[in-house]
């Protein structure tokens, strides 16, 4: 199990709206959320709380570039330098007859590259125990959670109140 | 949860289900000990697949001369085999991806199913392109890789090996695809489990605890997959034209076979994605999940795609009439009237003739006529294949040299296998994963509008919504 060492004092939700609701709230009396957990992607959540846009999108046109050098270069020195053979009459280089693989593996590197990236910056990999703080979340709960050493204890358990949390509970994680 | 009342759109999924009871549904067959039927159903789908590798190894014992091919006729079953299996793959990625793409709601009840049926068919696919070169075990050759033959590398120019990159790539990026789905519903599954069992979840679900960061970049990545997939799943079937279109053979060689072959693919596939579904939702009781809808909206993408396959039939013969090429028109003359006249008709009635039934909404909405056709276009879209490979085949340009080709009790026990391990791996996924995807449908839920007013009609509520474009409020304007 990983930790963090953290005191976490969190709120319960029943519905995706009252979370939202409730982020944009904290966000407005500066209370910094230390994460949200939700059972399924809550559309609009990520402006709600200031989450940048993902540059996951960038980083797979880097690797997809790299399978288009990969491929393309590769298939020219093979076909130029290291071996050249004539097949059926064509050019040492038949650029056209390296589109469909040079495509491939660039879908393939921007995959592969893209989903492992994923999955290594979210910590999530096969073994891995995150801690949870309320095995609800993944059903039909929406958590709130604050680090109890950032926000002050009476505030935090007013904000829970005013903005309808079912539950309040603490945790360390 | 409060419900939300949306009351001009039907929902996408009914019986106004809460988040909770969405997860008891679809977690709960991975939970509870398999029936009595899915037990004998496995047993028969095993047995099945035993004698198909049983078959498998005796190819690769005897050798490729225990299949009745020969100097006229080199690709038989082997490859029309391949390509079906092949093409019922692409209905999976085309229901995640392209429809993801179109932002079209009601493909989270089956794109689940739909990629795993991918997957495996891909799996199914892949065996007869190992096994039809004779020599399994040098079959590495395919990949270049710094070698000390030479090195001598694979000829990039040849469809065939654009064939190994796409096929590979796609069952990778399939298998990332469908997993990065099934990691957070893995996580759900996990989040009710105990003992072991909680252990293998959480080994599964890779520690998934729904931050909303993770969240964030989850719909980021499947973004960009769905992407990618969408020109790949082209691809594939496109490159598999390629082998034969590339090659100079009367009926093969064909500029149209591109766009035909990926229509022909997306046909078959969401009829085998039907036939899956129908005895899914009926044995899981997922018909809340997998509603009519669905069902009528597949039998559309059916009529339409067969509709496709049919104008490419009709334009195959128009241009070997046109062309005044006297090899082509024999190609197609024989196709239609030759020895194998049977599997032509078979491809016609099955593809073209039967799939015009689903212009009547009511038996697009039929679950037993949507059954019986989707078993009709699978062996249409089957006898499509073997029209193009072995009837072209079997008369050549020489007529000493026709030939007439049947298969083998191996080939035939081959393709039955391929069968039983395409449905013995349905079968355990469906034990082991929740078959709909659950967050997504979640995040779905309250789009569809859980609490459709099935009275109300659309002219009394016009005014509930704030969603109208220009055009709408200027027709109600004139309305009134």
């Amino acid at each position: 199990m990983r930790r963090y060492n953290k005191e976490v004092i969190y709120g319960i939700y029943d519905d995706e709206e009252k979370l939202l609701q409730a982020v944009r709230r904290a966000k407005s009396k500066h209370l910094d959320i230390l994460d949200v957990y939700s059972p399924f992607p809550v559309h609009g959540l990520d402006q709600a709380m200031g989450i940048e846009e993902s540059r996951l999108h960038q980083a797979g046109f880097v690797y997809g570039l790299c399978g288009t050098l990969t491929a393309f270069l590769g298939m020219s020195w093979i076909f130029t330098k290291d071996w050249p053979i004539i097949f059926g009459g064509k050019p040492y280089w038949p650029v056209p007859a390296f589109i469909p693989i040079t495509f491939e593996l660039t879908v393939l590197f921007a995959a592969w590259g893209m989903t492992i990236t994923f999955y290594t910056i979210c910590g999530l990999w096969p073994g891995v125990e995150n801690p949870q703080l309320d095995l609800r979340t993944t059903d039909d709960k929406f958590c709130i959670a604050f680090d109890s050493n950032e926000v002050s204890n009476s505030d935090v358990r007013s904000f829970f109140t005013e903005t309808g949390a079912e539950e309040v509970n603490t945790k360390s994680i | 949860m409060s419900a939300v009342v949306s009351p001009v759109r039907r929902p996408l999924i009914e019986g106004n289900k809460t988040y909770h009871q969405i997860t008891e549904d679809l977690c709960t067959p991975t939970e509870r000990t398999p029936s009595r039927a899915w037990v004998i159903a496995f047993i028969i789908a095993v047995a099945t697949m035993a004698y198909g590798f049983f078959c498998i190894g005796w190819t690769i014992w005897m050798g490729t001369g225990s299949w009745n091919l020969n100097r006229t006729i080199g690709w038989g079953y082997d490859i029309t085999n391949f390509v079906w299996w092949i093409g019922i793959g692409h209905a999976g990625t085309l229901i995640s991806a392209i429809l993801m793409l179109f932002r079209q709601r009601w493909r989270t009840g089956v794109n689940r199913a739909a990629e795993a049926m991918t997957i495996f068919a891909v799996i199914c696919a892949a065996i007869f392109p190992l096994i039809h070169v004779g020599r399994i075990w040098v079959v590495f050759y395919f990949f270049p890789y710094p070698n000390v033959r030479g090195p001598l590398w694979p000829n990039f120019n040849s469809p065939l090996l654009w064939d190994v990159f796409a096929i590979s790539t796609y069952f990778s990026v399939s298998l990332l695809f469908w997993y990065t789905g099934l990691v957070p519903d893995f996580a759900t599954v996990r989040n009710r489990a105990t003992g072991l069992r909680k252990k293998i979840y959480n080994f599964l679900s890779f520690g998934w605890t729904g931050s909303a960061k993770h969240w964030s970049r989850w719909e980021s990545l499947s973004l960009v997959l769905a992407g990618l997939s969408t020109p790949l799943v082209l691809s594939v079937h496109t490159i598999v034209s390629f082998d034969f279109a590339t090659s100079v053979i009367p009926g093969w060689h064909t500029t149209i076979f591109p766009p035909y072959f990926v229509a022909g693919a997306i046909f078959s596939g969401f009829a085998m994605v039907l036939t899956l579904m129908l005895i899914t939702r009926k044995i899981l009781k997922l018909e809340e999940y997998i509603t009519l809808e669905h069902i009528e909206s597949m039998n559309k993408v059916i009529l339409v795609t067969g509709t496709i396959v049919g104008v490419a039939y009709l334009t195959e013969l128009f241009i070997a009439w046109y062309s005044g090429y006297v090899y082509e028109q024999f190609a197609f003359f024989n196709r239609a009237m030759g020895v194998y006249w049977w599997s032509y008709f078979g491809m016609m009635a099955c593809n073209v003739i039967s799939p015009q039934i689903f212009w009547v909404k009511k038996f697009r909405r039929s679950v037993l006529v949507t059954f019986i056709m989707s078993i009709f276009v699978n062996i249409g879209m089957w006898f499509e294949r073997f029209v193009i490979i072995a009837t072209t085949l079997a008369r050549d340009y020489l007529p000493s040299s026709w030939s007439y080709y049947y298969p083998t009790w191996v080939e035939i026990g081959i393709f039955i296998g391929t069968i039983g391990l395409f449905f013995t791996l349905y079968m355990i996924f469906t034990r082991v994963a929740p078959v709909v995807a659950i967050a997504e449908v979640k995040s779905i839920l309250k789009l569809g509008g859980n609490q459709y007013v099935e009275s109300h009609n659309y002219k009394h509520v016009h005014g509930f919504s704030d969603h109208h474009g220009h055009e709408e409020s200027h027709h109600e304007s004139h309305h009134h």
